[in-house]
C-alpha cells in the first residue's frame, strides 16, 4: 500500500470531517433542543443557554407521561410482536426458497417484492373502514396484522439472500447419517442461520418502528398509538407553550436505543440491507 | 394458492413431490399472509371507490360508476398533489443517487481507520425515526426555535424572518432535506455493495493504460455497477412516491405541500370519504405501478438478477 501524503491526508480529513457534521448534526440538534428551558426555546441558538431535564420530567413522569408511556408500550410491544411474526414466517419460506426445488418460488419473491413497494396509504382505507367494523380499530393487533405487510416482504428476501450462503452440505450430511429433513433443518441449520434471522429481526424491527402512517390512521387513543404517531398529538405543558421541547425528548428517548442498535450490529445490517438487494 | 396437488407431471419422483410438498407447506403461510395484508385491502379499495361512500352517511351508500374517479381527476387540487409528489421524488432521488454514489466512494476508498467511522456515521440517519428526523429538521428552520436562520444569516435571502415553512419552495426544500438526508444511507450501502464488485483488475488496467480518474469512472466503473444503481434508484423513487411522514410532521400540507398520500389520509381518515378516498389511493398505487412498469421495461431494470434470484 502506498503511504499518503500529507495533502492526501488534510483531504481525507475535511472528507470525514463533512460526512461526519453532515450525518449528526440533525441528531444534536434535537438532542440539544431536548435540553433547553421552555422559555429559552426561542433564543435561535443550537445549544442551550442552561442545560435542564424538565423535557424528560415531563415525558417520564410529568404532565406527558400519559400521552408518551403509553406510546412508547405499545411501540415496543407492537413492533416486537409484528418482527417475531414476520421472521418466524419468512424464515420457513426462505428456507424452502433457498433450499427446495419447488414451483412458485419466484412466484413467492416477486410477491414479497411487489407488497414492499405497495403504497402503505392506498391498503389504508380499506382497513381503517373493516378494523372499525370488526373492532380492531385502536388495538394492538390491528396494527401488528397490517406490520406484517412491512416486515413480511424484506424478513423474506433478507433470509433468502442470507440462507443462499449457508453451507448446506452439513443438512445432507445429517440426512445421511439418518436424520430427517425437519431434524436436519434444526439440528444442523438453524445454528448456522441463527446470525442471519438475526439481523433480519432487527432490520424489520426498526421498519416496524418507523411506522407513521398505520399509526396515526388506525388509532385513537393511547390503548394502540405508537410513539411515531403520538409525537404529532403531543400538545405544550399550557396551552400557550409550543410542546418543542418535550417533543424533542421523546424524540431523544425512542431514537437513542436503536441508533445504539444500529451501531452495536452495523456490519450485520449492513451485509442484510445489501445481501438482499445486490447480487454478491 | 395452497399445496399444488400432487400428480402433475407423471415424470416427477415421489421424491420431487414431497420436495415441492414441502416447500408450499413451509412458504404457504408467509405467502398467504402476504396476499391477505395488501390485495385483499387493495381490491376493497378498487370496490369501495366505485361507490359514492361517507362515513359520516353510511346509509347513503351508492354505486356511482367511476364518478369519483372522474371527480378525482378533474380536481386540480389532486394534480397539484400529484406534481408536488413528483417533483419531490425526482428531487430526492437524483440528489440521494449522487450524494449516495459520492459516499459510497468515499466509504470505498477510505483507509480501514476512517472507513468504520464513516460507516457508522452514515448509519445514524438510517436508524431514526422518519417522523423523529421530520422534528429534528423542522426545529432546526423553525423561525422561532431554529438555528438556521441565525447561523447563515450571510447568505442572500436568509434572515431573522425567514420563515420556511410559510412559502412553498423553501417548505419543499426542507421537507426534501429531510428526507434525503434520512435515506441516504440506504442508498449508498447499495451503491457501496455495487462498487465492491466492479473488478479491480478492469480499473487497474484502465489505470495503467493512462485513463483519467473520470475516464475509468465512466468507462469501467459506472457500467459495471448499473444493475445496483437501477435497483437503489428504483426502490428509492417508489419509497419517496409514498412520502407522507415529513409532509405531515412539518407543514401537514400547507402552502402547496400536499402530496398524494397525504391528500388520500385527508379524504379518508380526516373527512371520512371512504369513496373518494379509495379513488385517491387506488390511482396512487396505479401510479406506483405506472415507475416500475416504467423502470422495467424502458429502463430494464432486472430485479430478480439484481437481488440476486438466479
Amino acid at each position: 500500500m502506498k503511504t499518503l501524503t500529507t495533502r492526501m491526508k488534510v483531504g481525507w480529513a475535511v472528507i470525514t470531517l463533512v460526512v461526519l457534521v453532515w450525518a449528526l448534526l440533525p441528531v444534536v440538534s434535537i438532542v440539544a433542543t431536548s435540553f433547553k428551558l421552555p422559555s429559552q426555546l426561542d433564543l435561535g441558538t443550537f445549544w442551550p443557554k442552561s442545560w435542564t431535564t424538565t423535557n424528560y420530567e415531563q415525558i417520564l413522569v410529568g404532565s406527558a407521561k400519559d400521552l408518551f408511556l403509553p406510546a412508547l408500550r405499545n411501540s415496543i410491544g407492537i413492533s416486537l410482536v409484528a418482527t417475531f411474526v414476520a421472521v418466524v414466517l419468512a424464515t420457513l419460506a426462505a428456507y424452502a426458497i433457498a433450499r427446495l426445488d419447488f414451483r412458485g418460488k419466484r412466484l413467492i419473491l416477486t410477491t414479497a417484492l411487489g407488497v414492499s413497494i405497495f403504497p402503505v396509504i392506498s391498503i389504508v382505507t380499506p382497513l381503517f373502514n373493516l378494523w372499525r367494523n370488526i373492532g380492531l380499530y385502536d388495538t394492538w393487533l390491528g396494527l401488528i396484522i397490517p406490520y406484517l405487510s412491512l416486515t413480511l416482504p424484506i424478513s423474506i428476501w433478507t433470509l433468502a439472500a442470507f440462507f443462499r450462503q449457508i453451507p448446506w452440505e452439513l443438512e445432507q450430511a445429517a440426512q445421511v447419517d439418518g436424520a430427517t429433513p425437519w431434524q436436519a433443518f434444526r439440528k444442523a441449520i438453524v445454528p448456522l442461520a441463527a446470525p442471519g434471522v438475526f439481523t433480519t429481526a432487527l432490520i424489520a424491527f426498526f421498519i416496524a418502528w418507523n411506522d407513521f402512517v398505520y399509526g396515526i390512521s388506525l388509532t385513537s387513543t393511547s390503548a394502540a398509538r405508537p410513539v411515531p404517531a403520538a409525537l404529532a398529538f403531543f400538545t405544550g405543558a399550557s396551552q400557550f407553550e409550543e410542546p418543542t421541547g418535550a417533543i424533542s425528548a421523546a424524540a431523544v428517548v425512542v431514537t437513542v436505543p436503536v441508533v445504539i442498535l444500529v451501531l452495536a450490529f452495523q456490519r450485520q445490517i449492513v451485509s442484510g440491507l445489501t445481501q438482499g438487494a445486490v447480487k454478491g | 394458492m395452497s399445496t399444488p396437488t400432487g400428480g402433475r407431471g407423471r415424470g416427477r419422483s415421489d421424491r420431487a413431490r414431497d420436495e415441492a410438498r414441502l416447500g408450499w407447506w413451509l412458504a404457504g403461510p408467509a405467502f398467504v399472509v402476504m396476499l391477505a395484508v395488501t390485495v385483499y385491502p387493495i381490491l376493497q379499495a378498487f370496490f369501495d371507490s366505485l361507490f359514492s361512500y361517507r362515513l359520516t352517511a353510511p346509509g347513503d351508500k351508492a354505486f356511482n360508476g367511476g364518478r369519483n374517479y372522474v371527480v378525482v381527476l378533474s380536481d386540480p387540487v389532486f394534480w397539484r398533489a400529484f406534481l408536488v409528489t413528483l417533483v419531490i421524488t425526482l428531487v430526492t432521488v437524483l440528489v440521494e443517487v449522487i450524494l449516495g454514489f459520492f459516499l459510497a466512494l468515499v466509504m470505498h476508498r477510505a483507509i480501514r481507520s476512517l472507513r468504520g467511522v464513516l460507516r457508522t456515521a452514515i448509519l445514524v440517519p438510517y436508524g431514526i425515526i422518519t417522523v423523529v428526523s421530520a422534528f429534528a429538521w423542522f426545529y432546526a428552520f423553525d423561525i422561532s426555535s431554529g438555528f438556521v436562520n441565525h447561523w447563515f444569516d450571510w447568505v442572500p435571502g436568509i434572515d431573522a424572518d425567514l420563515n420556511w415553512f410559510a412559502h412553498q419552495g423553501t417548505s419543499l426544500f426542507v421537507i426534501m432535506a429531510s428526507e434525503i438526508w434520512k435515506t441516504t444511507p440506504f442508498i449508498s450501502l447499495l451503491l457501496l455493495a455495487g462498487l465492491s464488485q466492479v473488478p479491480g483488475e478492469l480499473e487497474e488496467a484502465a489505470q495503467v493504460d493512462g485513463a483519467t480518474w473520470a475516464q475509468r469512472l465512466q468507462r469501467v466503473v459506472l457500467p459495471n455497477m448499473r444493475a445496483a444503481i437501477m435497483v437503489a434508484v428504483l426502490f428509492r423513487a417508489l419509497d419517496a412516491f409514498r412520502i407522507f411522514d415529513n409532509v405531515f410532521i412539518m407543514t401537514n400540507g400547507a402552502n402547496g405541500t400536499t402530496v398524494l398520500s397525504l391528500l388520500a389520509y385527508r379524504t379518508s381518515i380526516g373527512r371520512l370519504e371512504i369513496g373518494l378516498g379509495s379513488a385517491i389511493s387506488v390511482l396512487l398505487f396505479l401510479c406506483v405501478i405506472g415507475i416500475c412498469f416504467v423502470a422495467i421495461k424502458l429502463f430494464k431494470v432486472d430485479l430478480a438478477s439484481a437481488r440476486g434470484e438466479a
